[in-house]
């Protein structure tokens, strides 16, 4: 890569330059600072869509009555019920046992504030779910241009 | 306490926190040069690891082994150390701050607070220094950001015990005492020897050369075997790999080139200058790889068609490193001969 090749694409890396390696005209390498680059944001992009996708499914799940909230943040959190079960310290059967709506309505407090604390939010938020994802890409995107 | 740590910015963390933490000790070190010496380049396709539940992909090798490679060839000792209990680790790396110890720490991205929030994946194979701690909250020296950072020990003590793929355990490392000579040349040799090595001739199709003609024919696959969806997916999945995390598979051709051009000098061996040229040339393919797979994943490119290109385009990455790392190793041991003669 050429020093005047090295990217300058805003987006999704909230104001963060980082480094890219370049060489100038007589082909020395140096160090130039980039704010980014389209292929990256691009998928990078594309992963956070399909992680709010998956909500959006999840949402519907929930509001159908066929899965708990702890459904909704676990996705949100980017996990699986391996990895959901490693966090917690629960067996990966019980965990999914925590996911159906009947077992997650009985689970007591101290199961509860296992997983709030995991993730972060009150005992109330544990137990709910928004209507919409409350996680915006826009929000993340400083940019300003749409990919 | 507050060590006086001079934070550089980097490319890649590990190869940064390597070359920043050997320049504490006066060793001065480049990022490039760590990332040598450290033997950092390589290739892997391992479909049965997953990161984020897709395949991994990594153009560099486990975490930790930069550091470790780096610091044996140069005769420096070294401790490591993992825990099981998350308050014993803090008080050994609180400890060692205590004692004017710069600590390197294997941590997972997700919990590290300071991060921008689309980075922040469940990958734990980041690497940083951690330079003090007032208060509640520790002084870090990360190589990724352009200024030291500061974090909160819970952040903390959750990105060191992060879970999943990778997981660091509480990993730290830092130097124990420097040698009075190390014996840079030697270094130098040793490490390119090294990666032609795993670049050509590993056991397991998986990796190296071999791996990346594995990618290139699973990749062919993908659209009839996953369907175009979870294909691209797996595409961006790739990009991200190789571009992101760990600043990734061009930029990692692109630091080993800048190496070997370093390197041409420190071991007076002109042979290595068009080796380098031919390094940054593969990088440069691999960022077109990438963002061809990115306009596709855009959807401003037909899947069907580009899938073959991209899949045609890994063979000829692959076939330009075979020849690049055998030219290498010719180059390499003609000067591990002339270094003896002397």
């Amino acid at each position: 890569m050429k020093k005047e090749q090295v990217p300058q694409h805003g987006g999704l890396t909230a104001g963060c330059r980082e480094i890219n390696y370049a060489v100038d005209e007589d082909g020395r390498y140096s160090l130039e600072l980039s704010v980014g680059w389209e292929a990256k944001n691009a998928t990078l992009r594309l992963a956070w869509e399909a992680i709010v996708e998956q909500l959006h499914l999840v949402i519907a799940e929930v509001r159908a009555g066929q899965k708990s909230p702890l459904a909704y943040h676990m996705v949100k959190n980017q996990m699986d019920v391996q990895l959901l079960g490693q966090y917690s310290g629960f067996a990966r059967w019980r965990v999914k046992r925590h996911l159906q709506p009947q077992v997650f309505k009985r689970l007591k407090p101290r199961v509860l504030a296992v997983y709030a604390e995991l993730f972060r939010i009150s005992m109330s938020e544990l137990q709910q779910v928004p209507d919409q994802p409350d996680l915006r890409i826009e929000d993340m995107d400083t940019s300003g241009a749409s990919l | 306490m507050t060590i006086d740590f001079h934070h550089r910015q980097s490319a890649h963390c590990e190869s940064g926190v390597t070359a920043n933490l050997l320049q504490h000790y006066g060793c001065n070190c480049s990022e490039a040069l760590a990332f040598g010496i450290g033997s950092g380049l390589f290739f892997a396709y391992v479909p049965f690891v997953r990161l984020n539940f897709l395949p991994l992909t990594t153009f560099r090798t486990a975490p930790g082994s930069i550091f470790k490679k780096a610091t044996k060839r140069l005769g420096i000792k070294v401790r490591q150390q993992r825990f099981s209990n998350p308050v014993t680790a803090e008080q050994r790396l609180d400890q060692l701050l205590a004692a004017g110890c710069p600590v390197g720490a294997q941590t997972g991205v997700f919990w590290l607070p300071y991060f921008p929030p689309a980075y922040r994946f469940h990958f734990n194979g980041h690497n940083l220094v951690v330079t003090g701690k007032e208060g509640d909250e520790y002084l870090i020296s990360d190589p990724i950001f352009e200024q030291p950072v500061r974090c909160a020990a819970t952040d903390l003590r959750q990105a060191r015990f992060a879970r999943g793929a990778l997981a660091p355990k509480g990993r730290i490392y830092y130097i124990e005492s420097m040698p009075a000579h190390s014996d840079l040349q030697r270094a130098i040799v040793a490490a390119i020897k090294d990666v032609c090595r795993v670049m050509l001739s590993t056991p397991v199709p998986m990796a190296g050369v071999r791996g990346i003609r594995f990618l290139a024919r699973r990749l062919a696959g993908w659209p009839t075997r996953l369907g175009e969806k979870k294909t691209l997916q797996h595409l961006g999945h790739i990009v991200r790999m190789q571009e992101e995390i760990g600043t990734g598979g061009g930029g990692f051709r692109f630091i080993y080139a800048a190496f070997l051009q370093e390197a041409a000098a420190l071991i007076d061996n002109e042979g290595l200058l068009p080796l380098s040229e031919r390094c940054t040339a593969s990088g440069d393919d691999w960022r077109e790889f990438a963002l061809l797979a990115a306009r596709v994943c855009k959807g401003r490119a037909d899947l069907g068609a580009t899938i073959k290109d991209l899949a045609q385009r890994l063979e000829q990455s692959a076939a330009a490193e075979e020849s690049l790392f055998r030219d290498l190793q010719q180059v390499i041991s003609r000067s591990g001969q002339k270094g003896m003669i002397r």
